[in-house]
């Protein structure tokens, strides 16, 4: 299967924008990324070894955290994303921006 | 450094004018270039964040996987975000750091002013990893012509 890494990460993974695998669930994709490139797993996990909250992984179009997280089973012809959150937005309170007012 | 042609730059500007008084929010499709993120795309997203879409933005993880398929079958990869700060400066707040996760890409931010785009400002997301990131003033070149960085109102 394939596993699609963001432009963040890419450095950590010889520069590979997609990586291929071979797993049976989602933790054991993610495992052999990570053993494979191990600078990896700081970024995607924390030091308890749980996956970081801002790093969403998707099976295809499915958020693993809505399916069986990373018991999920995987297909050959499946790709994996991992993709970080996009957020943010002004405040309306004491922050960098506010002082330029 | 971050360029920018100019078709790009006023699609993202507008695109803040169209969803005034809330924030926009959008995808920069590029390449990189060594320390330049050259943007030659950019694609709307849109915000999720509709319990307070005047002050908060955030993009569906499903939608951008959408758009960097799109991006890869263009061979332009994901080189940053905008969004816009209706009535409030074109700069980063905190909690655009706090959310922040893009490591090494661009994030631009667009003053609108009573529903009219005004300074438009880019900043890298610099730092090895999460627990040591920040952002950075970066020059923002839009098609030849030089657009300083302006860090006030």
């Amino acid at each position: 299967m394939k596993i699609h890494i963001p432009t963040p990460l890419r450095q950590y993974a010889e520069k590979k924008a997609t990586i291929e695998v071979a797993a049976g669930n989602v933790g054991d994709a993610l495992s052999a990324l990570t053993n494979k490139y191990p600078d990896l797993r700081r970024h995607l996990y924390t030091d308890e070894g749980k996956l970081r909250a801002f790093v969403n992984v998707y099976l295809n179009d499915e958020d693993i955290r809505y399916l069986h997280k990373e018991s999920t089973l995987v297909k050959e012809s499946d790709n994996l994303s991992i993709v970080p959150s996009i957020a943010g937005g002004a405040c309306a309170c004491c922050c960098p921006c506010r002082m330029l007012l | 450094m971050l360029k920018i042609d100019q078709r790009c730059y006023e699609q993202l500007r507008r695109h803040g004018e169209e969803t005034y008084p809330h924030e926009c929010c959008g995808v920069m499709l590029g390449t990189m270039e060594g320390d330049e993120r050259v943007v030659t795309a950019v694609v709307r997203a849109g915000n999720t964040r509709t319990d307070s879409p005047q002050n908060r933005y955030n993009i569906d993880p499903r939608e951008l996987i959408a758009i960097q398929r799109q991006g890869r079958e263009k061979g332009l990869d994901i080189v940053g975000f905008y969004h816009s700060h209706p009535d409030h400066p074109a700069h980063w707040s905190a909690t655009d750091l706090e959310d922040a996760h893009w490591l090494g890409c661009s994030y631009v931010i667009t003053r609108v002013e009573k529903g009219q785009a005004r300074d438009t400002n880019s900043f890298a997301l610099a730092g090895g990893e999460e627990s040591a990131k920040r952002f950075q003033d970066e020059q923002l070149e839009v098609t030849g012509q030089i657009a300083e960085t302006k860090t006030g109102a």
